[in-house]
C-alpha cells in the first residue's frame, strides 16, 4: 500500500486506527470528505477521536501510532511535518495567543511573504467578516467568547488550509451562540470549497453538520 | 502501511538540537571529572610540576598530622548536618502549619527576596547583628547590660560553629521553602488534605501523614544539595568562625593560597577529605531518611489526630525570626555604609555621610564591573543551553531520565573544592587561571543547574496545544519557538535569568580558584575584609551584593508588564 498515492480529492482515510503503545483505540474507519463537504465522526469521550484529529494534522503524541492511510487531494500525509501538511483545526479552547493582539494573531496565520498592504487588507477582510471591524488591536483576553471563537476560526482559514479539522470546537459555548457559532464555521467552510472532518460526542453539531457520520468503535 | 508518529511540533528532524543536551552535559562534566582527577592525584603525591613525581601517602600523613584537623573535619560535619536539619524541619512544620492559609503567601514574599541575597552578604549581616559590638547589644546597651564600650566576648563569630549555623539556616530556609512551592503544584496536596480533615485530623498532622511523604521524593535533590553545600561551605565559615576553630573547607582554602607551594598537596588531600565528609554526611541524611520513614509510619498507623499545641506558633516563629535576622542583618550593614561616625553603644549613626561611597568608588569599581559582566554572561549562556535542551526534550518527546539529571546537578552535590582544586591545575596548564573564559565556565557548572531548576517546571507547563495550534497553521518549529513559546514564557525565562545572576553574583570558592585573585568580585572582595573591621566598606559592598540581584529580580517582574502595555496600550 505504500507509495501507491490515492486520485481522490479531498480528505481520505482507509482503514485508518490509532494505537496506544500497541493497543488499537478503535476499529478502522474508512471515509471520504469530498471538497466543500463535511462528516462528523463521533464517540464518546476517551474513544480516540481527537487523537485521530491530532495524527491527521500531525501534531500526534509520538506513544500513540496511526495506522492505516491518511491523504488530502492526493498528497500522502503520514510522515510529513505539521506546518507542511495544510490542515487547518479549531478546538475546544480557542488559543488564541495571549500575547499577540487579535490582529496579529490572524497575521500569524497568513502565509509568509505577504507585502505589508495585503496583509493589512487581508485582516480588515477576516475582521469584517467576523463583525469585528477595528478590533485588530485590541488584546484578546478583551473579547467574549463568541468574538474570540470566531477569531480563532478566521486565523485557521487565512492560513488557507485544505481541510478544516473540527475538535469540538463548539462544546464550550451555550446554546444559542453555539448554533450560530457552527453556521459561521460551516458557512466560512464551505465557501472556500474545503473538506470539514467534525469530531464531537453532541448528536445536535452532528445533525447541523449534515454529512456522513461514523460512529467509532471498540475492537 | 504507512505509520505516522510525527512528534508534536511535527518536526522528527530536530537536527543538531538532538544533540543539544548531551553537549550540555559533556561541557559541563567533562571538566568536572578532570577536575576530580586533578584533585586525586596530587592528593596521592603525583603533581610532577610541583615535584611530585612519585605515588605516595605523605599527603595524606602530612594532613593528618596538621594540629586541628580532626575538629575541623567534625565541625564542618556536625554544622552542616545541623542546619540542613534545622531548616528543613523548620521548613516542614511551617507548611503543614500554614498551608492553605494568608501566613503562606506573605512568608513567601518575605523569604523570595532573601533567596537572591548572598550567602556572604546575609552572613556578614548576621556578624554585625550578633558580634559585641552589634545591634543587638546596642540595643540592650547600656540600660540593661552595663557595657558603654563592646565587651571581650566571643559572640560573633564563635568558636562553636553556632553562627554559622544560623547563618546556613537563614540561607536555606528560603531556598528549600521555594523549592516545596514548586514541588506542591506535582502531589495532590489540596484534595488529600480535604480528605485527611474531614476524617478529623488537624492541619499540621494532616499535612505532615499525607502530603510529606508524597512531595518529599519531590525535593530530595535540593535537600541532598543543601547537605552538601552546608557541609563544605566556605565563604560562610571564614566570616562566622574564629582563626583558631575553623572547619575543613576553610583550612584547605588557607593550605591553597600559601605561598609554601609544598602545602598544594596536603590542600589536595584535605579536598580529597571533604569529598569524603560531604559522602558520610549524605550517608548519614539517608540513614535518616529510612529511620523517619519507619517512625512516621507506626505515628500515621496510630492515628493521632492533633499536633502539640504551640508546635505552628514555633513554627512559625523560628521562620520569620530567621527572615527577620536576615533583613535586619542587612539593613544594619546598608546603614553602615551611609555612616560616618557611629559609636558604641549608639543604636543609629550620629553623623551620616556618602564618603564611603564616594572615597572608594575606584576600589568598588572593578569588582562592580566583574561581577555584573560575569553574572550577565554566565546566565546568558546558561540560559540559552537549558532553553535548548528544554526545546529538544519537547521535539524529540525525549525526558531527561533520573540519571541525566543527576549528573546535571552533580556540581551542586559534589563539593566545590573537591574538583575546583583540580580544575585550576588544569586552567595554570592552559593558561586560563585567572582569565575570563575560566571564570565564565566556573560559574556555568553552578548557575546552569540553577537555572534548569527554575525553567523547566514552567517550559513543560505550557499548554501544548498553542504550539500545535501554531504548526497547523503552517509554523515551523523555530517560528513556534521564537513567535510562541518564548514570548508565552517571558516572565519565567526572565526569572530564571535573575536566579542565575543571583547564583553567580553569589559565588566564591569558584571565583577565588578561576580568578586566580586577578579577577575579583563584590562577594570575593566582601570576604576577604570580613575578618578585618572596616564596616563601612563591608556595607557598601553587601549593598551592591544584594542590590544587583533585587535590580534583576524586579526588571524580570516589570519587563512582562511593560511589554504588554507597549503592544496593547494601558487597558491591556
Amino acid at each position: 500500500m505504500t507509495g501507491s498515492l490515492p486520485e481522490s480529492e479531498g480528505l481520505v482515510l482507509r482503514d485508518a486506527s490509532i494505537a496506544l503503545r500497541g493497543a488499537p483505540l478503535f476499529a478502522p474507519i474508512t471515509l471520504t470528505v469530498a471538497p466543500g463537504r463535511t462528516a462528523t465522526i463521533m464517540g464518546p469521550s476517551g474513544s480516540g477521536k481527537s487523537t485521530l484529529l491530532s495524527a491527521i494534522c500531525g501534531t500526534l503524541d509520538p506513544v500513540f501510532a496511526l495506522s492505516g492511510m491518511v491523504s488530502l487531494n492526493g498528497r500522502a500525509l503520514a510522515g510529513l511535518p505539521a506546518q507542511y501538511r495544510r490542515t487547518g483545526i479549531l478546538f475546544q479552547d480557542d488559543l488564541l495567543f495571549p500575547h499577540l493582539s487579535v490582529g496579529d494573531n490572524l497575521a500569524f496565520g497568513l502565509p509568509q511573504g505577504l507585502s505589508r498592504s495585503d496583509r493589512r487588507a487581508r485582516i480588515e477582510t477576516a475582521l469584517a467578516d467576523a463583525g469585528l471591524t477595528g478590533f485588530a488591536g485590541r488584546d484578546p483576553a478583551t473579547l467574549s467568547g463568541g468574538q474570540r471563537a470566531r477569531v480563532a476560526c478566521l486565523r485557521a482559514l487565512l492560513a488557507e488550509p485544505e481541510a478544516l479539522l473540527l475538535d469540538e470546537p463548539f462544546s464550550k459555548l451555550d446554546a444559542d451562540l453555539r448554533a450560530r457559532f457552527r453556521q459561521f464555521v460551516f458557512e466560512h467552510a464551505a465557501g472556500r470549497g474545503i473538506p470539514v472532518l467534525l469530531v464531537t460526542h453532541d448528536p445536535d453539531d452532528a445533525a447541523s453538520a449534515g454529512g456522513e457520520v461514523i460512529m467509532l468503535r471498540d475492537i | 502501511m504507512a505509520a505516522d508518529a510525527a512528534p508534536p511540533d511535527g518536526s522528527r528532524r530536530a537536527g543538531f538540537l538532538r544533540l543539544v543536551p548531551g553537549l550540555t552535559l559533556a561541557v559541563f562534566l567533562g571538566p568536572v571529572a578532570a577536575g576530580l582527577v586533578g584533585t586525586l592525584l596530587p592528593a596521592f603525591g603525583f603533581l610532577p610540576a610541583l615535584g611530585g613525581e612519585a605515588v605516595s601517602l605523605d599527603p595524606w600523613r602530612t594532613l593528618a598530622e596538621y594540629p586541628g584537623v580532626a575538629d575541623a573535619t567534625l565541625r564542618s560535619f556536625v554544622t552542616g548536618l545541623s542546619a540542613t536539619a534545622i531548616s528543613f524541619t523548620l521548613v516542614a512544620l511551617f507548611c503543614a502549619a500554614a498551608y492553605g492559609t494568608r501566613w503562606f503567601g506573605r512568608v513567601r514574599a518575605v523569604l523570595a527576596p532573601l533567596l537572591a541575597v548572598p550567602h556572604a552578604a546575609l552572613a556578614m549581616g548576621l556578624a554585625f547583628l550578633l558580634a559585641p559590638s552589634g545591634w543587638i547589644l546596642r540595643a540592650l546597651s547600656p540600660w540593661l547590660t552595663g557595657f558603654d564600650r563592646p565587651p571581650d566576648l566571643a559572640l560573633a563569630p564563635d568558636p562553636y560553629g553556632w553562627n554559622l549555623v544560623l547563618a546556613l539556616v537563614m540561607k536555606e530556609v528560603p531556598f528549600l521553602f521555594l523549592m516545596t512551592l514548586g514541588a506542591l503544584n506535582q502531589v495532590p496536596a489540596e484534595r488529600s488534605m480535604r480528605v485527611a480533615q474531614s476524617l478529623g485530623y488537624d492541619r499540621m498532622s494532616g499535612w505532615l501523614k499525607t502530603v510529606l511523604p508524597r512531595l518529599y521524593p519531590q525535593i530530595r535533590l535540593p535537600v541532598f544539595a543543601v547537605v552538601a553545600f552546608s557541609v563544605s561551605v566556605v565563604d560562610v565559615a571564614m566570616i562566622l568562625t574564629v582563626t583558631p576553630a575553623p572547619t575543613l573547607g576553610v583550612l584547605i582554602l588557607r593550605w591553597a593560597n600559601d605561598p609554601d607551594l609544598t602545602l598544594q598537596f596536603q590542600a589536595a588531600a584535605g579536598a580529597c577529605l571533604q569529598g569524603v565528609v560531604v559522602l558520610a554526611a549524605l550517608g548519614t541524611w539517608i540513614a535518616a531518611e529510612k529511620a523517619a520513614a519507619s517512625l512516621g509510619r507506626i505515628w500515621i498507623r496510630r492515628g493521632a489526630r492533633r499536633m502539640p499545641a504551640g508546635l505552628n506558633a514555633a513554627a512559625l516563629g523560628g521562620l520569620c525570626g530567621a527572615a527577620l535576622l536576615g533583613v535586619l542583618g542587612l539593613v544594619g550593614l546598608t546603614i553602615w555604609s551611609f555612616a560616618r561616625r557611629w559609636r558604641f553603644p549608639d543604636a543609629l549613626p550620629s553623623e551620616w555621610s556618602l564618603a564611603n561611597w564616594t572615597r572608594r568608588a575606584d576600589q568598588l569599581a572593578e569588582p562592580l564591573m566583574t561581577t555584573v559582566w560575569l553574572g550577565l554572561a554566565s546566565a546568558a549562556i546558561a540560559l540559552v543551553l537549558v532553553l535548548l535542551c528544554l526545546e529538544a526534550e519537547q521535539r524529540t518527546g525525549r525526558r531527561p531520565t533520573n540519571r541525566a539529571l543527576w549528573l546535571l546537578y552533580t556540581p551542586l552535590i559534589v563539593p566545590q573544592v573537591a574538583f575546583l582544586f583540580g580544575a585550576q591545575i588544569l586552567l595554570v596548564g592552559g593558561g586560563l587561571d585567572g582569565h575570563w573564559i575560566g571564570l565564565v565556565w566556573a560559574h556555568l557548572l553552578f548557575v546552569l543547574p540553577y537555572i534548569f531548576l527554575s525553567l523547566s517546571d514552567p517550559y513543560r507547563a505550557l499548554d501544548s496545544r498553542y504550539a500545535r495550534a501554531a504548526a497547523c497553521l503552517g509554523a515551523g518549529p523555530w517560528r513556534i519557538f521564537g513567535r510562541v513559546k518564548l514570548p508565552m514564557l517571558l516572565r519565567p525565562i526572565l526569572i530564571a535569568f535573575a536566579v542565575g545572576f543571583a547564583v553567580s553574583v553569589g559565588e566564591y570558592l569558584p571565583t577565588v580558584f578561576a580568578g586566580a585573585g586577578r579577577l575579583t568580585t563584590l562577594t570575593t572582595e566582601a570576604v576577604a575584609l570580613a575578618g578585618g573591621g572596616d564596616r563601612r566598606t563591608i556595607g557598601t559592598l553587601v549593598v551592591l551584593q544584594g542590590v544587583l540581584p533585587l535590580a534583576l529580580f524586579a526588571l524580570a517582574a516589570v519587563t512582562p508588564v511593560l511589554m504588554r502595555r507597549a503592544t496593547f496600550g494601558r487597558e491591556g
